[in-house]
């Protein structure tokens, strides 16, 4: 990535393999920097390796078998694969938010309390309520919900889930936000909702974004990371990455040609990555990316 | 040619599409029928029950005879309530025993097991859960019943010869346990990994996890899982006869010999049965049973439909 002066998240040749009954390279030998306070969308064609990436960044992953992980990631000078189990610190500080808005089995209050419960962040009740509300209010959702804060939070359409979810992993105060393709499973209207306030997120938290859509990496993204097969193709900052792409592999991508569509969904080895990765990008898997994007 | 031919398709498309739409109207009908002949079947055994224990009814009052410990139908004694109360306490005894082990258990197996260790020991419950009760009743005659009469009752200062309510209530806890921990297994599978993820990924520990997120989202299917386990023991016939010891007297402990509802139907139904009254005892006892059974699980349904909406996810 071009600015590294104020870098958080940097990843040291990084690499996953999947070793079920047959072993998949999901990420191959990554090394990058994500910028503080920036957003970094990940993109690419499904199955590609963008979630699993995007998922050992804070060591989410884990809770699969058979993964095996070399490398390392490190946030401000310090490795988070220095454990041989992940800490809930490295998670507290790295935050993550799934394609699929899942509420948790709670209400819309206890939701965004879960984490500040967990680590015992607060003082009083009052000071609870208060954090909750300013969450609420952080991701635009607080108007829409506040007369109804004890119904369960599944109760709530899946666009505000979306923005609930948002509202959970930012009251622990991450460092770092990873979402995990947040607005595919979004109907349009509650996609642009939750766009802007990625949007308005991203100036005082580093976010890394996965996503297919090239419009919203486009709209979002301060820096872009093009992932191809497990290797990263192109990392630029995304007005140089969209006006004046460095390899043929990207100009076809961002140009939507049908190089890269032949590239992306001809190889068995693509389906190789969208198996292995299991859950990984099934709902993208559906969609041609490339002419998803014109 | 080619036109005879085009007709005689179009005739055969169409009577091809009668014959579909007659199939599609009948089909309502028989598995209408089905669904019907089931609720039939139901209402023939209650009427039938309801109908066979009105001599008993007819003779003497409901009350008196649920709170009366005298059983003894040559003399035309029905107290029920030693059945009663043999069968509450193996009910509640084997749930205490076997729901913490079966949710525990099945917390390990979903999500702490990995990999060979998990398919063994999920594979064994899995046997173990299939295995007829009439097995565990003969290995417990054998293993169970002088361990608790020679150790486990005098350790507690009872003395009995080691058949009786703690020992059924030990061994359906045995019975029942693998099948509950094999469905609350599968509740908690069953769960998406993004509500792993997303407790997880604000920081939260795998065990935070499990207590506040999985065990409630997977809280009604392990409830139902449960529940099962319940109506299994509550109906538990061949193990309660083998090993309670066949009194009919209110039990003075845990370890006391007594009687539960099915086992009076069974140990009685013999030679009692040419009395016409004590036949009508008999069969009133399965009123009870099954009227219990229904309103235990109308109830749970109300509790799970609760649950449900208030653990959603």
């Amino acid at each position: 990535m071009t600015e590294s002066t104020d870098t958080t998240l940097i990843t040291d040749d990084l690499a996953v393999t999947y070793t079920g009954n047959r072993t998949v390279d999901a990420v191959e030998g990554v090394s990058l920097e994500f910028s503080a306070n920036r957003l970094t969308a990940i993109i690419g064609p499904s199955g590609c390796g963008k979630s699993t990436l995007l998922k050992s960044l804070n060591r989410l992953h884990e809770i699969q078998p058979n993964v095996e992980i070399t490398g390392d990631v490190r946030l401000n000078g310090e490795s988070i694969y220095d454990t041989d189990e992940p800490t809930p610190e490295v998670r507290r500080r790295i935050g993550y938010v799934p394609q699929k808005p899942t509420p948790l089995p709670l209400s819309i209050y206890e939701n965004v309390a879960y984490g500040l419960r967990i680590h015992g962040d607060y003082g009083s009740t009052e000071e609870l309520d208060e954090r909750v509300e300013s969450y609420l209010r952080k991701v635009n959702l607080w108007d829409e919900v506040k007369d109804r804060l004890d119904a369960p939070g599944a109760e709530l359409s899946t666009g505000q889930i979306q923005r609930l979810c948002l509202a959970r992993s930012l009251a622990v105060e991450p460092d770092v936000l990873l979402c995990d393709e947040v607005t595919s499973a979004l109907d349009p209207i509650s996609a642009e909702t939750v766009e802007e306030t990625l949007a308005d997120l991203k100036d005082e938290y580093t976010i890394v974004m996965v996503t297919h859509s090239m419009d919203q990496a486009r709209r979002l993204a301060d820096d872009v990371v093009f992932l191809y097969l497990g290797d990263v193709v192109e990392a630029n900052d995304a007005e140089s990455f969209f006006t004046n792409p460095q390899t043929e592999r990207t100009k076809a991508f961002v140009g939507g040609s049908d190089t890269a569509a032949s590239g992306a969904t001809g190889g068995n080895e693509r389906d190789d990555h969208a198996a292995a990765a299991g859950t990984d990008d099934a709902d993208g898997a559906r969609t041609d990316p490339v002419r998803a994007e014109r | 040619m080619a036109g005879s031919t085009g007709t005689e398709s179009a005739t055969d498309g169409s009577g091809r599409l009668d014959r579909r739409l007659l199939v599609e109207r009948l089909s309502s009908y028989w598995l209408g029928g089905a669904g019907y002949f089931a609720i039939a079947l139901f209402a023939l055994i209650v009427l039938t029950l309801l109908y066979q224990s009105l001599p008993l009814l007819s003779e003497y009052s409901v009350v008196q005879m649920l709170t009366t410990s005298n059983w003894d139908p040559a003399q035309n004694e029905f107290g029920f309530l030693p059945a009663i109360v043999g069968t509450v306490y193996v009910t509640l005894l084997s749930m205490a025993m076997g729901t913490p082990i079966a949710i525990l258990a099945a917390i390990y197996i979903a999500e702490y097991a990995e990999g060979r260790t998990k398919t063994l020991v999920s594979s064994l419950i899995d046997v173990l859960a299939a295995i007829p009760s009439v097995i565990f009743g003969l290995v417990a005659l054998i293993v169970v019943v002088p361990l608790v009469g020679d150790y486990v009752a005098p350790a507690f200062g009872s003395d009995t010869t080691g058949l009786g309510i703690f020992t059924v209530s030990l061994v359906m806890a045995i019975v029942v346990t693998p099948f509950m921990i094999s469905l609350s297994v599968e509740s908690l599978e069953a769960l998406p990994d993004e509500l792993r993820e997303s407790s997880l990924g604000v920081g939260a520990t795998k065990w935070e996890t499990i207590r506040s997120v999985l065990l409630r989202a997977a809280g009604p299917g392990i409830f139902s899982a449960i529940l099962l386990g319940f109506g299994r023991v509550f109906g538990a016939t061949i193990v309660p006869a083998m090993l309670i010891g066949g009194q009919t007297q209110l039990p003075d402990s845990l370890f006391a010999t007594g009687q539960t509802l099915p086992t009076l139907i069974v140990n009685d139904f013999g030679e009692l049965m040419s009395l016409p009254l004590t036949q009508s005892a008999l069969i009133f006892v399965g009123v009870m049973l099954v009227v219990v059974v229904w309103l235990f699980n109308f109830g749970a349904m109300l509790v799970r439909r609760r649950l449900q909406r208030r653990w959603q996810y």
